[in-house]
Protein backbone atom coordinates (compact mmCIF):
# COMPACT_ATOMS: atom_id res chain seq x y z
CA UNK A 1 0.00 0.00 0.00
CA UNK A 2 1.61 3.57 -0.83
CA UNK A 3 2.39 5.58 2.12
CA UNK A 4 1.57 8.45 0.32
CA UNK A 5 -1.02 9.56 -2.52
CA UNK A 6 -0.44 8.22 -5.95
CA UNK A 7 1.25 9.90 -8.97
CA UNK A 8 -0.88 9.63 -11.91
CA UNK A 9 1.12 7.22 -13.57
CA UNK A 10 -0.94 4.55 -10.81
CA UNK A 11 -3.98 4.89 -12.33
CA UNK A 12 -4.34 1.52 -14.25
CA UNK A 13 -7.30 1.70 -16.10
CA UNK A 14 -7.70 -1.50 -17.68
CA UNK A 15 -7.54 -2.80 -14.22
CA UNK A 16 -10.10 -0.11 -12.80
CA UNK A 17 -12.39 -0.15 -15.45
CA UNK A 18 -12.85 -4.13 -15.31
CA UNK A 19 -13.25 -3.27 -11.30
CA UNK A 20 -16.39 -1.14 -12.64
CA UNK A 21 -17.52 -4.08 -14.87
CA UNK A 22 -17.50 -1.15 -17.69
CA UNK A 23 -15.84 -1.28 -21.34
CA UNK A 24 -13.47 1.22 -22.75
CA UNK A 25 -12.94 2.58 -25.69
CA UNK A 26 -9.46 3.01 -26.80
CA UNK A 27 -10.71 6.61 -27.56
CA UNK A 28 -12.24 6.91 -23.73
CA UNK A 29 -8.70 5.87 -22.45
CA UNK A 30 -6.66 7.64 -23.86
CA UNK A 31 -9.19 11.01 -22.86
CA UNK A 32 -9.74 9.96 -19.75
CA UNK A 33 -5.95 9.02 -18.72
CA UNK A 34 -5.44 12.70 -19.59
CA UNK A 35 -8.64 14.05 -17.80
CA UNK A 36 -8.33 11.35 -14.79
CA UNK A 37 -4.61 11.94 -14.46
CA UNK A 38 -5.06 16.10 -14.06
CA UNK A 39 -8.30 15.54 -11.23
CA UNK A 40 -5.98 13.08 -9.23
CA UNK A 41 -3.14 15.36 -9.51
CA UNK A 42 -5.42 17.97 -8.76
CA UNK A 43 -6.36 16.34 -5.29
CA UNK A 44 -3.14 15.66 -4.20
CA UNK A 45 -3.59 18.72 -2.24
CA UNK A 46 -5.07 17.28 0.07
CA UNK A 47 -1.90 15.70 1.71
CA UNK A 48 -0.62 19.47 2.74
CA UNK A 49 -3.97 18.80 5.27
CA UNK A 50 -2.83 17.37 8.98
CA UNK A 51 -5.55 14.86 9.84
CA UNK A 52 -3.77 13.09 12.60
CA UNK A 53 -6.71 11.97 15.23
CA UNK A 54 -9.18 13.33 12.77
CA UNK A 55 -12.48 10.87 12.66
CA UNK A 56 -13.69 10.29 9.18
CA UNK A 57 -16.96 11.63 8.66
CA UNK A 58 -19.46 9.27 6.29
CA UNK A 59 -22.45 11.45 6.41
CA UNK A 60 -23.92 15.16 7.30
CA UNK A 61 -26.87 13.29 9.22
CA UNK A 62 -27.19 13.57 12.72
CA UNK A 63 -29.36 10.17 12.89
CA UNK A 64 -27.20 6.95 13.75
CA UNK A 65 -28.28 3.10 14.00
CA UNK A 66 -31.91 3.70 12.57
CA UNK A 67 -33.86 0.33 13.51
CA UNK A 68 -37.23 -1.11 12.11
CA UNK A 69 -39.54 -3.48 13.32
CA UNK A 70 -39.03 -6.75 11.45
CA UNK A 71 -42.75 -6.50 9.90
CA UNK A 72 -43.69 -7.88 6.30
CA UNK A 73 -45.23 -5.00 4.40
CA UNK A 74 -46.74 -5.06 1.07
CA UNK A 75 -44.42 -4.77 -2.06
CA UNK A 76 -44.65 -3.87 -5.59
CA UNK A 77 -46.54 -6.75 -7.04
CA UNK A 78 -44.43 -9.03 -9.55
CA UNK A 79 -45.86 -7.26 -12.74
CA UNK A 80 -44.95 -3.38 -11.35
CA UNK A 81 -41.56 -5.00 -10.34
CA UNK A 82 -40.59 -7.01 -13.66
CA UNK A 83 -42.19 -3.96 -15.86
CA UNK A 84 -38.43 -2.47 -16.36
CA UNK A 85 -37.30 -5.75 -16.63
CA UNK A 86 -34.93 -5.90 -20.25
CA UNK A 87 -36.17 -8.99 -20.76
CA UNK A 88 -39.04 -11.79 -18.61
CA UNK A 89 -40.43 -14.80 -18.83
CA UNK A 90 -42.88 -16.57 -16.63
CA UNK A 91 -42.61 -14.05 -13.74
CA UNK A 92 -38.77 -14.25 -14.35
CA UNK A 93 -36.13 -11.87 -15.06
CA UNK A 94 -34.69 -13.97 -18.50
CA UNK A 95 -30.38 -13.68 -18.14
CA UNK A 96 -27.55 -15.38 -20.59
CA UNK A 97 -26.11 -19.06 -18.77
CA UNK A 98 -23.83 -18.31 -16.12
CA UNK A 99 -23.15 -22.15 -15.36
CA UNK A 100 -21.23 -24.13 -17.78
CA UNK B 1 -54.73 35.29 -20.07
CA UNK B 2 -52.05 32.73 -20.43
CA UNK B 3 -49.77 36.01 -20.63
CA UNK B 4 -50.98 37.80 -17.36
CA UNK B 5 -50.23 34.26 -15.29
CA UNK B 6 -46.36 33.80 -17.08
CA UNK B 7 -43.62 35.13 -13.80
CA UNK B 8 -46.49 34.83 -11.60
CA UNK B 9 -45.19 33.63 -8.09
CA UNK B 10 -47.02 30.47 -6.59
CA UNK B 11 -47.91 32.04 -3.51
CA UNK B 12 -49.65 34.60 -6.06
CA UNK B 13 -51.12 31.83 -8.38
CA UNK B 14 -52.78 30.22 -5.26
CA UNK B 15 -54.37 33.61 -4.31
CA UNK B 16 -56.04 33.52 -7.45
CA UNK B 17 -57.40 29.83 -6.83
CA UNK B 18 -58.10 30.42 -3.37
CA UNK B 19 -60.33 33.36 -4.75
CA UNK B 20 -61.45 31.98 -7.46
CA UNK B 21 -60.51 34.21 -9.85
CA UNK B 22 -58.58 31.07 -11.42
CA UNK B 23 -58.65 27.61 -12.50
CA UNK B 24 -56.33 24.87 -12.13
CA UNK B 25 -57.19 23.64 -15.29
CA UNK B 26 -56.57 27.36 -16.66
CA UNK B 27 -53.21 27.50 -14.91
CA UNK B 28 -52.27 24.56 -15.99
CA UNK B 29 -53.42 24.93 -19.62
CA UNK B 30 -51.11 28.17 -19.26
CA UNK B 31 -47.90 26.28 -18.47
CA UNK B 32 -48.53 23.80 -21.56
CA UNK B 33 -49.16 26.84 -23.79
CA UNK B 34 -45.80 28.58 -22.57
CA UNK B 35 -44.10 25.24 -22.67
CA UNK B 36 -44.93 24.34 -26.49
CA UNK B 37 -43.88 28.18 -27.06
CA UNK B 38 -40.48 28.19 -26.00
CA UNK B 39 -39.85 25.24 -25.20
CA UNK B 40 -38.28 24.02 -28.05
CA UNK B 41 -35.35 26.92 -27.79
CA UNK B 42 -35.09 26.17 -24.06
CA UNK B 43 -35.30 22.36 -24.03
CA UNK B 44 -35.92 22.53 -19.86
CA UNK B 45 -38.06 19.34 -20.74
CA UNK B 46 -37.42 15.84 -21.20
CA UNK B 47 -41.29 14.99 -21.35
CA UNK B 48 -44.45 15.62 -19.95
CA UNK B 49 -47.57 13.98 -19.99
CA UNK B 50 -50.52 16.71 -20.27
CA UNK B 51 -53.37 14.13 -20.50
CA UNK B 52 -52.35 12.78 -16.97
CA UNK B 53 -51.64 16.28 -15.27
CA UNK B 54 -54.90 18.07 -16.72
CA UNK B 55 -56.72 15.52 -15.16
CA UNK B 56 -55.34 15.80 -11.87
CA UNK B 57 -56.12 20.06 -12.52
CA UNK B 58 -59.92 18.82 -13.01
CA UNK B 59 -59.65 17.24 -9.44
CA UNK B 60 -57.94 20.07 -8.33
CA UNK B 61 -60.69 22.11 -9.64
CA UNK B 62 -63.37 19.93 -8.04
CA UNK B 63 -61.96 19.86 -4.65
CA UNK B 64 -61.86 23.60 -4.53
CA UNK B 65 -65.53 23.88 -5.31
CA UNK B 66 -66.23 21.50 -2.69
CA UNK B 67 -64.79 23.28 -0.27
CA UNK B 68 -62.08 20.86 0.29
CA UNK B 69 -59.09 22.70 -0.82
CA UNK B 70 -55.96 20.82 0.57
CA UNK B 71 -53.97 23.91 1.21
CA UNK B 72 -52.23 26.78 -0.81
CA UNK B 73 -50.13 24.55 -3.24
CA UNK B 74 -53.22 22.63 -4.23
CA UNK B 75 -53.87 22.67 -7.99
CA UNK B 76 -50.49 24.05 -8.99
CA UNK B 77 -47.81 22.50 -11.01
CA UNK B 78 -44.60 21.40 -9.83
CA UNK B 79 -42.07 20.61 -12.16
CA UNK B 80 -39.59 17.30 -11.24
CA UNK B 81 -35.90 16.89 -12.08
CA UNK B 82 -36.20 13.90 -13.85
CA UNK B 83 -34.34 12.01 -11.04
CA UNK B 84 -37.05 12.30 -8.60
CA UNK B 85 -39.44 8.68 -9.36
CA UNK B 86 -43.30 9.92 -10.31
CA UNK B 87 -45.60 6.63 -10.81
CA UNK B 88 -46.14 5.80 -13.93
CA UNK B 89 -44.09 8.70 -15.42
CA UNK B 90 -40.36 7.88 -17.52
CA UNK B 91 -37.43 8.37 -14.96
CA UNK B 92 -34.55 8.86 -16.98
CA UNK B 93 -32.12 10.35 -15.22
CA UNK B 94 -31.28 12.27 -18.68
CA UNK B 95 -29.60 8.31 -19.15
CA UNK B 96 -29.71 6.53 -22.04
CA UNK B 97 -29.43 4.11 -19.52
CA UNK B 98 -33.04 4.01 -17.99
CA UNK B 99 -34.35 6.26 -21.84
CA UNK B 100 -37.37 3.89 -21.24
CA UNK B 101 -37.24 3.07 -17.55
CA UNK B 102 -40.80 4.07 -15.88
CA UNK B 103 -40.93 4.48 -12.20
CA UNK B 104 -43.03 1.89 -10.73
CA UNK B 105 -43.60 3.75 -7.18
CA UNK B 106 -43.58 7.65 -5.79
CA UNK B 107 -40.81 9.01 -4.27
CA UNK B 108 -41.51 10.41 -1.37
CA UNK B 109 -41.76 14.34 -1.97
CA UNK B 110 -43.51 13.16 -5.09
CA UNK B 111 -46.76 11.22 -2.61
CA UNK B 112 -46.42 14.59 -0.01
CA UNK B 113 -47.03 17.32 -3.42
CA UNK B 114 -49.97 14.89 -4.44
CA UNK B 115 -51.38 14.70 -0.94
CA UNK B 116 -50.86 18.26 -0.90
CA UNK B 117 -52.79 18.64 -3.93
CA UNK B 118 -49.91 19.86 -6.47
CA UNK B 119 -49.69 18.65 -9.93
CA UNK B 120 -46.53 16.96 -10.43
CA UNK B 121 -46.15 18.17 -14.24
CA UNK B 122 -43.00 17.58 -16.79
CA UNK B 123 -40.26 15.57 -16.15
CA UNK B 124 -36.72 18.66 -16.40
CA UNK B 125 -33.92 18.17 -18.02
CA UNK B 126 -30.66 17.62 -16.10
CA UNK B 127 -26.89 16.80 -16.31
CA UNK B 128 -27.15 12.63 -16.27
CA UNK B 129 -27.15 11.02 -12.99
CA UNK B 130 -26.71 14.54 -12.13
CA UNK B 131 -23.25 14.71 -12.70
CA UNK B 132 -22.44 18.55 -14.25
CA UNK B 133 -22.80 21.81 -13.58
CA UNK B 134 -24.30 22.80 -16.94
CA UNK B 135 -27.01 20.54 -18.36
CA UNK B 136 -24.38 19.76 -21.19
CA UNK B 137 -24.45 15.98 -19.87
CA UNK B 138 -27.96 14.91 -20.94
CA UNK B 139 -28.26 12.36 -23.45
CA UNK B 140 -31.12 14.07 -24.51
CA UNK B 141 -29.28 17.31 -24.99
CA UNK B 142 -28.64 20.47 -23.60
CA UNK B 143 -30.75 22.85 -22.02
CA UNK B 144 -30.26 26.31 -22.67
CA UNK B 145 -30.10 29.63 -20.36
CA UNK B 146 -33.48 31.39 -21.12
CA UNK B 147 -31.44 34.78 -20.77
CA UNK B 148 -28.84 34.00 -23.53
CA UNK B 149 -29.82 30.76 -25.44
CA UNK B 150 -26.32 30.83 -26.25
CA UNK B 151 -25.48 30.11 -22.90
CA UNK B 152 -25.95 26.89 -20.42
CA UNK B 153 -28.56 27.22 -17.71
CA UNK B 154 -26.09 25.77 -15.06
CA UNK B 155 -26.31 21.80 -13.31
CA UNK B 156 -26.85 19.61 -12.94
CA UNK B 157 -30.65 20.87 -11.96
CA UNK B 158 -30.25 23.46 -15.30
CA UNK B 159 -34.02 21.71 -16.74
CA UNK B 160 -35.13 22.73 -13.47
CA UNK B 161 -33.93 26.47 -13.06
CA UNK B 162 -34.57 27.04 -16.59
CA UNK B 163 -38.25 25.85 -16.48
CA UNK B 164 -39.03 28.38 -13.99
CA UNK B 165 -37.10 31.24 -15.73
CA UNK B 166 -38.52 30.71 -18.84
CA UNK B 167 -42.13 30.79 -17.37
CA UNK B 168 -43.17 27.58 -18.34
CA UNK B 169 -43.50 26.79 -14.64
CA UNK B 170 -44.45 28.49 -11.43
CA UNK B 171 -42.47 25.84 -9.18
CA UNK B 172 -40.14 22.87 -9.72
CA UNK B 173 -37.94 20.33 -7.67
CA UNK B 174 -34.52 19.86 -8.17
CA UNK B 175 -31.49 18.24 -6.35
CA UNK B 176 -28.19 19.07 -4.78
CA UNK B 177 -25.01 17.21 -4.27
CA UNK B 178 -22.35 19.73 -4.55
CA UNK B 179 -24.75 22.99 -5.82
CA UNK B 180 -26.95 21.52 -8.38
CA UNK B 181 -29.83 23.73 -7.34
CA UNK B 182 -27.93 26.67 -5.88
CA UNK B 183 -25.39 27.50 -9.21
CA UNK B 184 -28.55 26.52 -11.80
CA UNK B 185 -30.77 29.09 -10.04
CA UNK B 186 -28.18 31.60 -9.94
CA UNK B 187 -27.33 31.42 -13.56
CA UNK B 188 -31.16 31.64 -14.76
CA UNK B 189 -32.06 34.53 -12.08
CA UNK B 190 -34.40 32.50 -9.84
CA UNK B 191 -34.38 31.22 -6.03
CA UNK B 192 -32.81 27.73 -5.27
CA UNK B 193 -32.77 26.48 -2.14
CA UNK B 194 -30.72 23.35 -1.05
CA UNK B 195 -32.20 22.18 2.49
CA UNK B 196 -29.99 20.77 5.42
CA UNK B 197 -28.86 17.13 4.62
CA UNK B 198 -31.57 14.54 6.16
CA UNK B 199 -34.98 17.21 6.14
CA UNK B 200 -35.97 16.22 3.12
CA UNK B 201 -36.76 12.25 1.93
CA UNK B 202 -34.37 11.06 -0.61
CA UNK B 203 -36.90 8.02 -1.00
CA UNK B 204 -37.15 7.56 -4.59
CA UNK B 205 -34.45 10.34 -5.56
CA UNK B 206 -32.34 8.12 -7.91
CA UNK B 207 -28.71 7.93 -5.81
CA UNK B 208 -25.85 10.19 -6.76
CA UNK B 209 -24.22 10.68 -3.78
CA UNK B 210 -25.86 9.05 -1.21
CA UNK B 211 -23.92 11.42 1.57
CA UNK B 212 -24.10 14.39 -0.37
CA UNK B 213 -27.62 14.36 -2.41
CA UNK B 214 -30.57 16.62 -1.28
CA UNK B 215 -33.99 17.34 -2.49
CA UNK B 216 -34.23 21.47 -2.35
CA UNK B 217 -36.76 23.51 -4.02
CA UNK B 218 -36.92 25.91 -8.01
CA UNK B 219 -39.08 29.09 -7.69
CA UNK B 220 -39.44 32.83 -8.41
CA UNK B 221 -39.81 33.67 -4.66
CA UNK B 222 -38.32 33.26 -1.46
CA UNK B 223 -41.59 32.75 -0.52
CA UNK B 224 -42.37 30.59 -2.53
CA UNK B 225 -39.05 28.40 -1.77
CA UNK B 226 -40.64 28.36 1.29
CA UNK B 227 -44.49 27.05 0.50
CA UNK B 228 -42.91 24.52 -1.16
CA UNK B 229 -39.99 23.39 1.24
CA UNK B 230 -42.62 22.97 3.55
CA UNK B 231 -44.96 19.94 1.74
CA UNK B 232 -42.12 18.34 0.98
CA UNK B 233 -40.39 18.27 4.58
CA UNK B 234 -40.39 16.08 7.68
CA UNK B 235 -39.39 12.82 8.59
CA UNK B 236 -39.64 9.54 6.59
CA UNK B 237 -38.92 6.14 7.76
CA UNK B 238 -38.34 5.03 4.09
CA UNK B 239 -34.65 7.35 4.46
CA UNK B 240 -32.61 6.30 6.92
CA UNK B 241 -31.03 9.60 6.94
CA UNK B 242 -33.85 11.49 7.02
CA UNK B 243 -34.09 13.40 10.49
CA UNK B 244 -36.97 13.86 12.89
CA UNK B 245 -36.90 17.45 13.06
CA UNK B 246 -40.01 19.86 13.31
CA UNK B 247 -41.61 21.33 10.46
CA UNK B 248 -42.40 24.76 11.11
CA UNK B 249 -44.60 26.95 9.06
CA UNK B 250 -42.08 28.26 6.80
CA UNK B 251 -44.46 30.79 4.78
CA UNK B 252 -45.30 32.08 8.55
CA UNK B 253 -42.01 32.67 9.43
CA UNK B 254 -40.73 34.79 6.89
CA UNK B 255 -43.37 37.29 8.44
CA UNK B 256 -42.59 36.70 12.16
CA UNK B 257 -38.36 36.70 11.78
CA UNK B 258 -37.15 39.92 11.88
CA UNK B 259 -33.16 40.66 11.83
CA UNK B 260 -31.05 42.36 12.26
CA UNK B 261 -29.12 39.05 12.14
CA UNK B 262 -25.61 38.62 12.64
CA UNK B 263 -23.88 37.68 9.05
CA UNK B 264 -20.72 36.09 8.36
CA UNK B 265 -18.44 36.97 5.19
CA UNK B 266 -16.36 34.10 4.33
CA UNK B 267 -13.11 35.85 3.18
CA UNK B 268 -11.76 33.03 1.24
CA UNK B 269 -15.23 33.10 -1.05
CA UNK B 270 -13.75 36.95 -2.44
CA UNK B 271 -10.67 35.79 -3.75
CA UNK B 272 -8.80 34.85 -7.14
CA UNK B 273 -11.49 33.42 -9.88
CA UNK B 274 -14.23 35.44 -8.86
CA UNK B 275 -15.76 37.63 -11.63
CA UNK B 276 -15.85 41.03 -10.79
CA UNK B 277 -19.19 41.52 -11.51
CA UNK B 278 -20.03 39.19 -9.40
CA UNK B 279 -18.30 40.61 -6.57
CA UNK B 280 -19.27 43.77 -7.13
CA UNK B 281 -22.94 42.46 -6.29
CA UNK B 282 -22.41 40.37 -3.78
CA UNK B 283 -20.79 43.33 -1.74
CA UNK B 284 -23.49 45.80 -2.68
CA UNK B 285 -26.21 43.08 -0.88
CA UNK B 286 -23.63 42.64 2.01
CA UNK B 287 -23.81 46.34 2.41
CA UNK B 288 -27.72 46.39 2.10
CA UNK B 289 -27.89 44.04 5.58
CA UNK B 290 -25.75 46.53 6.96
CA UNK B 291 -27.72 49.41 6.50
CA UNK B 292 -30.70 47.30 7.47
CA UNK B 293 -28.54 46.97 11.06
CA UNK B 294 -27.31 43.54 10.47
CA UNK B 295 -23.65 43.00 11.97
CA UNK B 296 -21.51 41.97 9.53
CA UNK B 297 -18.61 39.53 10.56
CA UNK B 298 -15.77 38.94 8.59
CA UNK B 299 -14.72 35.37 9.35
CA UNK B 300 -12.57 32.53 7.70
CA UNK B 301 -13.33 29.16 6.35
CA UNK B 302 -9.59 28.45 4.70
CA UNK B 303 -10.05 24.30 4.28
CA UNK B 304 -13.34 24.49 2.95
CA UNK B 305 -12.25 27.00 0.47
CA UNK B 306 -9.05 25.62 -0.76
CA UNK B 307 -9.83 21.79 -0.31
CA UNK B 308 -13.60 21.29 -1.06
CA UNK B 309 -13.43 20.86 -4.14
CA UNK B 310 -10.89 17.65 -4.14
CA UNK B 311 -12.70 16.55 -0.65
CA UNK B 312 -15.93 16.64 -2.99
CA UNK B 313 -14.71 14.64 -6.32
CA UNK B 314 -13.27 12.12 -4.24
CA UNK B 315 -16.38 11.84 -2.05
CA UNK B 316 -19.13 12.04 -4.22
CA UNK B 317 -17.39 9.45 -7.21
CA UNK B 318 -16.75 6.68 -4.63
CA UNK B 319 -20.05 6.88 -3.51
CA UNK B 320 -21.47 7.24 -7.31
CA UNK B 321 -19.04 4.28 -8.11
CA UNK B 322 -21.17 2.11 -5.73
CA UNK B 323 -23.78 3.98 -5.89
CA UNK B 324 -24.37 3.19 -9.85
CA UNK B 325 -23.10 -0.36 -9.71
CA UNK B 326 -27.40 -1.23 -9.76
CA UNK B 327 -26.91 -0.28 -13.51
CA UNK B 328 -25.60 -3.61 -14.52
CA UNK B 329 -28.43 -4.49 -17.83
CA UNK B 330 -30.08 -7.68 -15.37
CA UNK B 331 -32.94 -5.78 -13.63
CA UNK B 332 -34.06 -2.79 -15.41
CA UNK B 333 -32.22 -0.29 -17.81
CA UNK B 334 -30.47 -0.46 -20.83
CA UNK B 335 -28.96 -4.57 -21.89
CA UNK B 336 -26.53 -4.77 -24.61
CA UNK B 337 -27.77 -6.34 -27.52
CA UNK B 338 -24.43 -7.39 -28.41
CA UNK B 339 -23.29 -9.48 -25.19
CA UNK B 340 -22.64 -12.68 -24.48
CA UNK B 341 -22.12 -14.16 -20.66
CA UNK B 342 -23.04 -12.40 -17.81
CA UNK B 343 -20.06 -10.33 -16.95
CA UNK B 344 -19.80 -8.85 -20.82
CA UNK B 345 -23.63 -7.90 -20.28
CA UNK B 346 -22.36 -5.64 -17.12
CA UNK B 347 -19.44 -4.47 -18.68
CA UNK B 348 -21.15 -3.63 -22.47
CA UNK B 349 -24.49 -2.38 -20.88
CA UNK B 350 -22.67 0.43 -18.80
CA UNK B 351 -20.16 1.05 -21.73
CA UNK B 352 -22.95 2.07 -23.96
CA UNK B 353 -25.79 3.39 -21.61
CA UNK B 354 -23.43 5.82 -19.70
CA UNK B 355 -21.80 9.28 -20.78
CA UNK B 356 -18.53 10.01 -20.72
CA UNK B 357 -18.70 12.07 -17.45
CA UNK B 358 -20.72 9.39 -15.92
CA UNK B 359 -17.68 7.23 -16.85
CA UNK B 360 -15.66 9.42 -15.65
CA UNK B 361 -16.61 9.33 -12.18
CA UNK B 362 -17.53 5.70 -12.13
CA UNK B 363 -13.84 4.94 -12.64
CA UNK B 364 -12.16 7.90 -10.71
CA UNK B 365 -14.73 6.45 -7.77
CA UNK B 366 -13.55 3.01 -8.14
CA UNK B 367 -9.91 4.15 -8.52
CA UNK B 368 -10.32 5.95 -4.81
CA UNK B 369 -11.89 2.88 -3.19
CA UNK B 370 -9.56 0.64 -4.60
CA UNK B 371 -7.11 -1.61 -2.52
CA UNK B 372 -4.23 -0.17 -1.84
CA UNK B 373 -5.99 3.80 -2.49
CA UNK B 374 -8.59 3.63 -0.04
CA UNK B 375 -6.99 5.60 2.72
CA UNK B 376 -4.85 7.60 0.89
CA UNK B 377 -7.50 9.08 -1.07
CA UNK B 378 -11.54 8.51 0.17
CA UNK B 379 -10.47 8.13 3.90
CA UNK B 380 -7.90 10.95 3.64
CA UNK B 381 -10.87 12.56 1.98
CA UNK B 382 -13.36 11.83 5.14
CA UNK B 383 -11.27 13.14 7.48
CA UNK B 384 -10.95 16.68 5.58
CA UNK B 385 -14.76 16.79 5.28
CA UNK B 386 -14.94 16.52 9.24
CA UNK B 387 -12.32 19.35 9.73
CA UNK B 388 -14.37 21.49 6.91
CA UNK B 389 -17.82 20.55 8.89
CA UNK B 390 -16.13 22.08 12.23
CA UNK B 391 -14.82 25.12 10.74
CA UNK B 392 -18.72 25.90 10.01
CA UNK B 393 -19.53 25.09 13.16
CA UNK B 394 -17.38 27.53 14.47
CA UNK B 395 -17.90 30.34 12.34
CA UNK B 396 -22.09 29.34 12.59
CA UNK B 397 -21.95 29.62 16.30
CA UNK B 398 -21.48 33.37 15.99
CA UNK B 399 -23.30 34.12 12.72
CA UNK B 400 -26.68 33.37 12.11
CA UNK B 401 -25.62 33.21 8.21
CA UNK B 402 -22.75 33.50 5.84
CA UNK B 403 -22.99 35.44 3.00
CA UNK B 404 -21.52 34.42 -0.49
CA UNK B 405 -21.40 34.71 -4.56
CA UNK B 406 -23.13 31.23 -5.50
CA UNK B 407 -21.02 30.83 -8.42
CA UNK B 408 -17.96 32.58 -9.05
CA UNK B 409 -18.71 33.03 -12.87
CA UNK B 410 -22.29 33.75 -14.74
CA UNK B 411 -23.59 31.62 -16.77
CA UNK B 412 -20.89 30.10 -19.60
CA UNK B 413 -21.04 29.37 -23.24
CA UNK B 414 -22.88 25.92 -24.40
CA UNK B 415 -19.40 24.11 -25.20
CA UNK B 416 -17.41 26.49 -23.34
CA UNK B 417 -15.92 24.32 -20.67
CA UNK B 418 -17.46 20.53 -21.60
CA UNK B 419 -13.14 19.57 -22.80
CA UNK B 420 -12.16 20.51 -19.57
CA UNK B 421 -13.41 18.78 -16.60
CA UNK B 422 -11.64 19.90 -13.91
CA UNK B 423 -12.34 23.81 -15.08
CA UNK B 424 -16.06 22.81 -14.84
CA UNK B 425 -15.63 21.39 -11.51
CA UNK B 426 -13.98 24.45 -10.14
CA UNK B 427 -17.28 26.35 -10.94
CA UNK B 428 -18.99 25.09 -7.90
CA UNK B 429 -16.12 26.08 -5.49
CA UNK B 430 -18.56 28.47 -3.42
CA UNK B 431 -21.54 25.87 -3.09
CA UNK B 432 -19.47 22.55 -2.38
CA UNK B 433 -18.55 23.11 1.05
CA UNK B 434 -22.24 23.36 2.19
CA UNK B 435 -22.85 20.00 0.58
CA UNK B 436 -19.74 18.48 2.77
CA UNK B 437 -21.16 20.34 5.89
CA UNK B 438 -24.94 19.16 5.61
CA UNK B 439 -26.09 22.73 5.62
CA UNK B 440 -28.78 24.49 4.39
CA UNK B 441 -27.83 26.68 1.50
CA UNK B 442 -30.37 29.38 -0.97
CA UNK B 443 -29.49 31.31 -3.76
CA UNK B 444 -31.41 34.25 -4.80
CA UNK B 445 -31.04 37.45 -7.40
CA UNK B 446 -28.56 39.83 -6.78
CA UNK B 447 -28.07 41.59 -9.71
CA UNK B 448 -27.02 41.44 -13.41
CA UNK B 449 -23.61 41.47 -15.24
CA UNK B 450 -23.23 44.56 -18.06
CA UNK B 451 -24.05 42.01 -20.75
CA UNK B 452 -27.62 41.02 -19.03
CA UNK B 453 -26.82 37.71 -17.29
CA UNK B 454 -28.25 36.83 -13.67
CA UNK B 455 -25.76 36.87 -10.26
CA UNK B 456 -26.73 34.74 -7.24
CA UNK B 457 -26.23 35.32 -3.83
CA UNK B 458 -25.92 32.32 -1.68
CA UNK B 459 -26.89 32.36 2.04
CA UNK B 460 -25.64 29.36 4.24
CA UNK B 461 -27.64 28.93 7.35
CA UNK B 462 -27.12 26.89 10.14
CA UNK B 463 -28.48 23.11 10.66
CA UNK B 464 -32.02 22.64 10.43
CA UNK B 465 -32.93 26.57 10.46
CA UNK B 466 -34.43 27.12 7.58
CA UNK B 467 -36.74 29.21 8.78
CA UNK B 468 -34.26 31.68 9.78
CA UNK B 469 -31.96 31.33 6.45
CA UNK B 470 -35.56 31.76 4.44
CA UNK B 471 -36.11 35.12 6.79
CA UNK B 472 -32.51 36.34 6.03
CA UNK B 473 -33.28 35.99 2.25
CA UNK B 474 -36.42 37.40 2.30
CA UNK B 475 -34.99 40.47 3.83
CA UNK B 476 -33.15 41.79 0.94
CA UNK B 477 -35.63 40.16 -2.00
CA UNK B 478 -38.19 41.98 -0.62
CA UNK B 479 -36.12 45.62 -0.64
CA UNK B 480 -34.90 44.47 -4.58
CA UNK B 481 -36.47 44.12 -8.03
CA UNK B 482 -34.27 41.07 -9.37
CA UNK B 483 -36.55 38.65 -8.89
CA UNK B 484 -39.44 40.54 -10.76
CA UNK B 485 -37.15 40.51 -13.92
CA UNK B 486 -37.65 37.88 -16.36
CA UNK B 487 -36.03 36.85 -19.83
CA UNK B 488 -37.49 37.67 -23.12
CA UNK B 489 -38.10 34.70 -25.33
Amino acid sequence: MPASMSTNSDLNLDYVANLARLDLSQAEKTEFAHQLGDILHYVEKLRQVDVTGVEPMAHASPVFNVWEADVARPGLPVEAALRNAPAQRQNMIVVPKVVE
Amino acid sequence: MADDLIFQPAARLAALLAAGKLSSVELLQACVARTKAVDGRVKAFNSYDETGALSLARAADARRAAGQARGPLDGLPVGLKDVIAAEGQPLTCSSKMLANFVSPYDATVTRKLKAAGAIPFGRLNMDEFAMGSSTENSAFGPTANPWDLTRVPGGSSGGSAAAVAAGELPLALGSDTGGSIRQPAALCGIVGLKPTYGLVSRYGLAAYASSLDQIGTMAHTVEDAALLLGVIAGHDPRDSTSFKAEVPDYRAALAAKKGPWRLGVPREFFGAGLDPEIGSAVKQAIEFYRQQGCEIKEVSLPLAAEHAIAVYYLIATAEASSNLARYDGIRYGHRSAAAKDAIDIYAKSRAEGFGPEVKRRIILGTHVLSSGYYDAYYLRAQKVRTLIRNEFTAVLRDCDALLSPTSPVPAFRLGEKSADPLAMYLTDIYTISVNLAGLPGISIPCGFTAGGLPIGLQLIGRPFQEADLLAVARAYEAAHEWHAKHPLL
